[in-house]
């Protein structure tokens, strides 16, 4: 199981503003090892965050995204207390979700 | 009378390199993409070719594509920040495409209503070369691009 995601929920007026920072290696399956073998993909494939189990943002990654991925994204709406779920699903099917509640 | 042998050896061996190819992650029989992957536009090598595998065609560039707080030259390849805002109204989706990495598209955003079309994450870039912003609104797309240099290229070993 990968390490926990910190995941920060504040809200700026009438919006949410969410930044997530996730554990994952993001190995893009490009780079080789000291034998000159390649290191397989493993990389985030889709990410998911609810607000009260409503859907806020979904994304699809490639390799390309920065080894322990950050993302921050805003919606409309929120108060304090309300929770936010982010999901996110790798390229093994390993799967981890994480909470935090708007502050 | 070794012809069966040689069969099963080599039929054997075949099969071995087939397992070995799966464990190394080349092919990929049951994890194939975690559901909603667009497997196809991930594995696109242009920037045509990745908009017609998302869907759609021909985007037109627009100037209300906004790249906020995105370097012009990025001292690592391997975090590189990109920050994509879009003013285009009706905003479905925003894509991030490096020309020059291996492959292009990088990420994409599916932007409910009430989600404001304006994110930010880190990526990784092999060399230097443009960034697009790929925007998906009211079913047309639209794209705007940036040059990003990179002295310390994200993908090598």
């Amino acid at each position: 199981m990968a390490d926990p995601m910190k995941i920060r929920a504040t809200l700026v007026g009438d919006s949410t503003e969410v930044k997530v920072l996730m554990q994952h290696e993001m190995e893009t399956g490009q780079r080789k090892d000291a034998q000159g073998k390649t290191i397989p993909a493993w990389f985030i494939q889709t990410v998911t965050a609810t607000w009260n189990g409503k859907t806020v943002l979904t994304a699809q990654w490639g390799t390309s995204v920065a080894k322990n991925p950050f993302l921050a994204f805003k919606f409309k709406g929120g108060a304090k207390g309300d929770r936010i779920q982010i999901t996110w699903v790798d390229n093994h099917g390993d799967k981890r979700s994480d909470e935090a509640t708007i502050a | 009378m070794d012809e069966s042998r040689r069969q099963a050896l080599r039929t054997g061996g075949g099969l071995t390199l087939l397992a070995l190819l799966a464990a190394a992650g080349w092919l990929r029989p049951g994890d194939a993409a975690a559901e909603g992957w667009n497997t196809g536009a991930f594995e696109s090598h242009s920037l045509d070719d990745t908009v017609k595998a998302l869907g759609g065609s021909a985007p037109a560039q627009s100037k209300d594509i906004v790249f906020v707080a995105t370097p012009d030259i990025a001292e690592n390849g391997a975090v590189v920040p990109i920050g994509i805002t879009s003013n285009i109204p009706k905003t479905e989706s925003i894509a991030i495409l490096i020309e020059k990495n291996p492959n292009m598209l990088s990420a994409v955003f599916d932007i409910p209503a009430g989600t404001d079309p304006a994110l930010s994450t880190r990526v990784k870039m092999a060399q230097t070369s443009n960034v697009y912003a790929l925007v998906k609104a009211d079913g047309k797309y639209y794209v705007a691009s940036k040059e990003i240099k990179v002295t310390l290229g994200g993908c090598g070993g």
